[in-house]
């Protein structure tokens, strides 16, 4: 056993916090989500200086101009950006679309999309989850019907993440109706600015606005943007869900999180003792500190597995449920014990770290929903991780 | 960064688990809950013969030169078969600390006859107070002549009704830091003055009250530096913590095991209660535990092999592996139903040692505050 990280993963590790301290806006501290209006520019400005040196496609292969770094190396750079609330990764772009266009892709969808990836030019939104179909994905009743060489889609998206900043959003729709759910759902690429398609911002309870619900009214679709096979769209669906979760960012955020409420209650004092005198706020903190070593472990395991050239079956899942809980965990240790200030919000004269926590505290709800809820992870642990009966 | 064991570590865990299988079967475990001394002489011989009392000693001392994190691997197949003796105390509380402070002459004498399995070791460092902090040694040691006079009570010393040597950690000076003026010797087993009552533990483990009444031992059983005890057993805490997480690992892996299998057979309401969301979110939450725990574990064990600093990631282990193995075993039971509360279920031995191992070197509460301590709260 070797818990240490190569000289180059360490050498990386170190550039990258460099690059961050340098390029980020001072005083910056970061924001939840690029798509909104406060981060969206300075999530541009940081998309194209991490595109220029190469570390947005870190860990593509090299024939599709990628840096070929491994597993580790990304997890690394995911753990990083999220420990300095970096922005301007695109998700969607980079980590989703991209390796699911090297699998399926022809390779005029790979000539057209890879490289405006790559550079940072084209965002991207994932159409998947629709309002009557969310856990239960293959229930979703977008229509793609056939027309010449189009298939005309018609319906409707909803929590979709930066729906209104993408150009292209890659979506699911049922173009066969009468086939079993999984067997008739064919994966489609539409540019955003195609006549139908119109956005309706959905604004979260912190007050951001990151996700949208989508209509599609007759929206045209040319046929050479089928990714796969028609009617064939949920393997490619599936495939693409596995570049999703690996839960080292969760762990990124938490570690920063739990630094700065520690760093808060070692600075506060209340009649003259510092908040980390008492206790009983020692012992919680000391709590999140434990997890988060868990935490980390558990994370880093994904990647390593991955770098073995495994694909793990229920490893991302413990690792995404125990890195969101846990976030949700230190953000209400950090309420509680930096007490009543915490509720202010950014901005407030007596906000306790400008209202971070605050932020923090209402965000961390979502990831235990995104991406598959704690209990569907649950679920696909039992399942692909201890074989026991499905339901 | 490898998170595997090497082919040498995994050949150690098959033999290892074949031969607990076999030679430490639930009726031995049991068996030996009720035996006055706790184990059986052919099996501590036949363990003696497979070289595992002095898999981690140097080859110098009769050992084979392995590794703390070998130790750990063998020591969670021994946490999943809960294998009963003197091993652990043997090896992690005796001939580690002679090892790491003993004199030269001390360890050719003893560590040779330990891995040929002619020797028990233990360590007796607890008291009636209970800590496991320097403040709480007593137990006088003073010198007279060339000798040293023991004096005081050890409390929850693990199989000192059977050990040869014990490693007496005692007080010897008074200052300011607690930590200043301990000291350790090596005392027999049988000297004149010592008495030992096993006591009626939650694991019926064999911890023992020592009493020591004016137990004279010769200058040259001091181990290590007079005075200047504290870092030693410091040193040994953190080898037993770390090892104890090993054990809750096997025993943690092998209680998820036999809960999912009883899942996927035991009927209810027509199915399966396997393939019921509240027991699959429960075996689901058993695994994240186990997997978790056992990672920890071995970081900081692998952390004190390579010599890093690891106080903090030692206390992060036993913290988060001590509750983690209870909540297993909680859980474990939930889903057994009733059947996982009788005495002839294997459930309630693990629960059992869940707890006493908990307690040992160091509860959750006591590693946090350590880790607090680090974090520079």
């Amino acid at each position: 056993m070797e818990f240490s990280f190569t000289n180059e993963e360490q050498t990386f590790r170190e550039d990258l916090r460099a690059f961050l301290r340098n390029e980020l806006p001072r005083g910056w501290t970061g924001g939840r989500e690029d798509w909104d209006n406060d981060v969206f520019p300075v999530a541009q400005q940081m998309r194209k200086k991490l595109a220029a040196r190469g570390w947005l496609t870190m860990g593509w292969p090299r024939e599709y101009s990628g840096m070929g770094a491994g597993p580790v190396a990304q997890a690394i750079f995911g753990e990083e950006m999220l420990y300095h609330r970096a922005p301007g990764r695109d998700q969607f772009g980079l980590r989703m679309l991209g390796p699911t266009l090297m699998l399926f892709g022809t390779e005029e969808q790979k000539r057209e999309h890879l490289p405006r990836i790559a550079k940072g030019e084209r965002l991207w939104c994932q159409g998947y989850s629709e309002p009557g179909a969310g856990s239960d994905l293959a229930s979703l009743q977008t229509r793609a019907t056939r027309d010449g060489d189009d298939y005309v889609v018609s319906g409707s998206k909803t929590w979709t993440t930066g729906a209104h900043r993408a150009d292209w959003m890659f979506l699911l729709a049922r173009t066969d109706p009468a086939a079993p759910k999984h067997k008739g759902i064919t994966f489609l690429l539409m540019d955003m600015r195609s006549p139908g398609v119109s956005v309706r911002p959905l604004v979260n309870m912190v007050g951001d606005h990151a996700f949208n619900q989508v209509f599609f009214d007759d929206v045209r679709v040319p046929c050479t943007n089928v990714v796969g096979e028609t009617n064939r769209g949920w393997y490619v669906a599936m495939a693409l869900l596995s570049f999703e979760r690996s839960g080292v960012e969760h762990v990124g955020a938490a570690r920063r999180l739990l630094d700065d409420i520690t760093r808060a209650a070692r600075e506060t004092l209340r009649d003259g003792r510092p908040l980390t005198a008492d206790p009983i706020v020692r012992h919680k903190l000391a709590e999140r500190a434990v997890e988060t070593q868990v935490a980390r472990a558990l994370a880093y395991r994904v990647a390593w597995l991955q770098s073995k050239g495994q694909v793990p079956a229920y490893e991302s899942s413990v690792s995404k449920v125990f890195g969101t809980e846990l976030n949700q965990r230190i953000a209400n240790t950090g309420m509680q014990v930096l007490g009543l200030h915490a509720q202010l919000e950014k901005g407030s004269p007596r906000a306790v770290l400008d209202g971070v926590l605050r932020s923090y505290y209402l965000y961390t709800v979502a990831p235990t929903l995104y991406a598959g809820s704690s209990e569907v992870q649950r679920n696909i642990i039992a399942d692909k991780g201890l074989g026991l009966p499905r339901a | 960064m490898d998170l595997s064991l090497t082919e040498e570590q995994e050949m150690l865990k098959k033999m290892a688990r074949d031969f607990l299988d076999r030679e430490a079967p639930k009726s031995y475990v049991r068996a030996m809950e009720e035996d006055e001394r706790g184990f059986t002489p052919e099996t501590w011989e036949k363990i003696a013969g497979l070289g595992w009392l002095g898999l981690a000693l140097p080859e110098k001392y009769g050992g084979s030169g392995g590794g703390f994190l070998d130790l750990c691997v063998l020591l969670e197949e021994m946490g999943r078969a809960l294998l009963p003796g003197p091993f652990f105390s043997t090896v992690l509380l005796g001939a580690c600390t002679l090892l790491e402070a003993g004199s030269e002459e001390q360890k050719k004498e003893i560590l040779p006859r330990v891995a040929r399995g002619e020797r028990i070791m233990t360590l007796a460092l607890t008291e009636p107070s209970a800590t496991w902090e320097a403040k709480g040694v007593h137990l006088k040691a003073k010198a007279k002549g060339a000798d040293y006079i023991l004096d005081g009570t050890k409390l929850f010393v693990p199989d000192a009704h059977v050990a040869d040597d014990i490693i007496v950690v005692a007080r010897t000076g008074r200052s300011a830091k607690p930590e200043n003026g301990v000291s350790l010797f090596l005392v027999s087993g049988k000297a004149p003055g010592i008495t030992h009552t096993v006591l009626k533990t939650i694991a019926s483990d064999k911890q023992c009250e020592v009493v020591f009444d004016g137990v004279a031992v010769p200058a040259r059983s001091l181990v290590g530096v007079l005075n200047k005890g504290w870092p030693v057993v410091e040193k040994t805490l953190q080898r037993a913590a770390v090892a104890k997480c090993a054990e809750m690992v096997g025993g943690a892996q092998r209680v998820l095991e036999m809960t999912v299998e009883y899942a996927k057979q035991r009927v209810q309401f027509g199915r399966p209660i396997g393939s019921f969301q509240a027991i699959q979110h429960y075996c689901a939450n058993m695994v994240t535990d186990v997997d978790g725990a056992r990672f920890v574990t071995y970081e900081a064990a692998w952390r004190l092999q390579e010599g890093l600093p690891c106080a903090k990631e030692v206390s992060m282990a036993k913290a988060w592996t001590s509750e983690a193995y209870r909540r297993v075993t909680a859980l474990g039971h939930q889903i057994h139903g009733g059947i996982g509360f009788t005495k002839e279920h294997d459930m309630q031995l693990y629960f059992r040692r869940a707890k006493a191992a908990e307690l040992a070197y160091g509860d959750a509460d006591f590693h946090r505050e350590r880790v607090a301590q680090q974090m520079g709260l």
